[in-house]
């Protein structure tokens, strides 16, 4: 009977504890959040205004800049997001940014909820996510990648739409050899797909049903690599001897095309945050990022440069 | 007197006091894994079952039956999921069961000992392999070979995953029924060999039968772990975003893949939906788990019988 109850109260005590413990740690990461926001924002506003008017970049005026950033979102731009982070940090020691790639559409979400500093995106904002405010840093082109066998060199936009949606089905249609087509696209939500099936105009009739879905712009290649009669989009950055691009409505896939809006498929790459709330180091860093510094490396990465 | 009196008491009194400490470790240990259940099935439910339920739900009906999965038009169907799953798990088992039972039989009954010990850290090795050097394996040979064959010209396809499941669930079927088989008492076999039975003959009339529920818990788990495998799978699957399978070379999307290729991106009713889709797999597990709790109960009655 003594052991029962000694049982009942241990139990009830660990089930108390644990409960403390949880909530606990969940009040913890909300205040954590509020704290950050609240203990950096208040002195933003004039300090937000200056640099503007600035020509030079950061490099002078935020000497005095300390305090950590974070940044989530799209995958598409965490190369060239990294090297302007490392070069930004260097001339800021006291900075800290983070970033970590959770994709474009939880970028702009944490960025709408306060959950980050700055969210990046690899598409252009919808409708509902139009409260925040966005800084264009890059473009991006989407190149249609061939196995280098397939002597096809040009598709119109047409055609790859015809292809996606499953209208064309055989590369003979199309002036090539008697063989299946192999359509090869990226998961849903995919930034990538998502600025491929806009671009095409293939969101309104839909990705044919037997296609091949992959993850990542690095396994799109790899699988249309590995077959000769297959066809897959990828950023242009994932271009190589590999893979062939072709042109598309006779353009080549470039970036001077694509910046100069001739190569149809072509995106921007976007830093979103949220005006009121933006803190003077997030502020500085999107300052930092359309500055010829950092498209240095927008450049370095196959990005298209926006100065 | 009085004195070792009362040390006797104190020490006894620091002896329960070290009992309670240690029952409390213990206890502390066991709720850990029931609080993460508890936790797991709370978290995943409540977010899975969210998109039916309220204002502007989506069908469970369109949800279980639908033939097509495409986040971009609102089409959430997993039902060809399901098919392929299903289809990739029994396929699996098909092939890795009598190949995994005939291993197990040759390790325990026929093998001298130094092929056992060569057979034996190969297997070893085989179970801690992690699942993307599997996928990895997958991609670059088997996907290539049946592609060489395929009427479609493309590896990814049903055979593709059935041929790399086999091979991951083998270590499980082979482990588990090796010691079912080495379980079976040695009178078995000497009133086997007493009637006059070959070596053959009683390896599959008496000692197999006798381990019949030790290797039937055995393929329970191959089912499990063939169901729930994601990595390998969702690297030669295909992971096509509509239509039943209608032959081995056609694609699949296994109810994983489904969910570890979208999370990262999803958001809204899109991630809800990979919910869901963990709720429906989830489901599947549970009852793989329930059949195998009768069958190694089932087993203790046998064995308490005796």
């Amino acid at each position: 009977m003594k052991k029962f109850f000694n049982m009942k109260k241990i139990i009830s005590f660990m089930l108390v504890f644990t409960m403390m413990f949880v909530l606990a740690a969940c009040g913890k990461k909300g205040d954590k959040v509020d704290e950050n926001k609240t203990g950096t924002e208040e002195p933003t506003p004039e300090v937000t205004e200056t640099p503007t008017t600035t020509e030079t970049p950061d490099k002078t005026d935020t000497t005095a800049l300390a305090g950590t950033v974070s940044i989530t979102g799209s995958t598409s731009v965490e190369k060239i997001l990294m090297d302007m982070i490392s070069d930004f940090t260097a001339y800021n020691p006291d900075v800290k940014i983070n970033y970590t790639g959770t994709g474009s559409s939880a970028g702009i979400t944490d960025a709408m909820n306060g959950a980050n500093d700055i969210g990046a995106s690899s598409r252009n904002l919808k409708e509902e996510e139009k409260g925040l405010e966005q800084v264009i840093f890059a473009y991006d082109g989407i190149a249609v990648v061939l196995h280098p066998s397939n002597k096809i060199a040009d598709l119109t936009i047409e055609q790859i739409l015809k292809i996606y949606s499953g209208e064309i089905t055989n590369w003979s249609e199309l002036g090539g050899k008697d063989a299946n087509i192999i359509v090869v696209s990226r998961e849903g939500a995919s930034g990538t797909r998502g600025a491929f099936e806009e671009l095409t105009g293939l969101g309104d009739v839909g990705l044919v049903e037997s296609a091949t879905v992959v993850e990542g712009n690095g396994n799109v290649q790899a699988t249309v690599a590995g077959n000769e009669n297959a066809i897959g989009y990828v950023s242009f950055s994932f271009i190589n001897e590999k893979v062939k691009a072709v042109t598309v409505d006779g353009i080549e896939a470039t970036p001077e095309n694509a910046k100069e809006g001739t190569y149809v498929l072509s995106r921007p790459f976007l830093l979103v945050y949220n005006k009121d709330t933006a803190s003077p180091e997030a502020s500085a860093f999107l300052e930092y990022v359309v500055s010829p510094d950092a498209q240095e490396f927008v450049e370095d990465h196959g990005g298209i440069r926006v100065d | 007197m009085k004195h070792v009196g009362k040390n006797e008491m104190v020490a006894k009194q620091q002896k329960d006091y070290k009992e309670k400490v240690f029952h409390f470790i213990f206890l502390f240990s066991a709720l850990i894994s029931v609080l993460s259940v508890i936790a797991i099935i709370a978290f995943v439910f409540s977010k899975g079952l969210k998109p039916f339920f309220g204002e502007n739900s989506y069908s469970f009906l369109d949800f279980i039956t639908g033939l097509k999965w495409d986040p971009g038009t609102e089409s959430y169907g997993i039902f060809y999921m399901i098919v392929g799953s299903v289809l990739a798990t029994l396929g699996a088992i098909a092939l890795g069961v009598p190949i995994g039972l005939l291993t197990a039989v040759f390790i325990a009954e026929i093998a001298p000992k130094k092929i056992v010990a060569i057979i034996r850290p190969a297997i070893e090795l085989l179970a801690g392999i992690p699942s993307v050097i599997y996928g990895a394996f997958g991609l670059g040979v088997i996907v290539q070979l049946i592609k060489k064959v395929s009427p479609t010209g493309q590896g990814e396809s049903l055979l593709a995953v059935i041929c790399v499941l086999t091979i991951m669930i083998l270590p499980t079927i082979i482990t588990l029924s090796e010691s079912s088989l080495r379980a079976v008492p040695k009178s078995y076999r000497e009133a086997s060999y007493g009637l006059g039975a070959s070596k053959i003959q009683t390896i599959f009339k008496t000692v197999v039968p006798a381990a019949r529920s030790g290797i039937l818990s055995a393929t329970v788990l191959g089912i499990g772990r063939a169901m729930g495998e994601t990595m390998a799978v969702m690297m030669i699957a295909g992971n096509n975003i509509g239509g039943l399978p209608k032959s081995i070379w056609s694609k699949i999307r296994p109810l994983t893949s489904n969910i570890s290729m979208e999370m990262s991106y999803a958001s809204g009713r899109h991630q809800d939906m990979l919910f869901a889709t963990g709720v429906v797999l989830f489901l599947f597990i549970l009852v793989i788990n329930m059949v195998l709790i009768k069958i190694t109960s089932k087993m203790g009655n046998a064995n308490s019988k005796k």
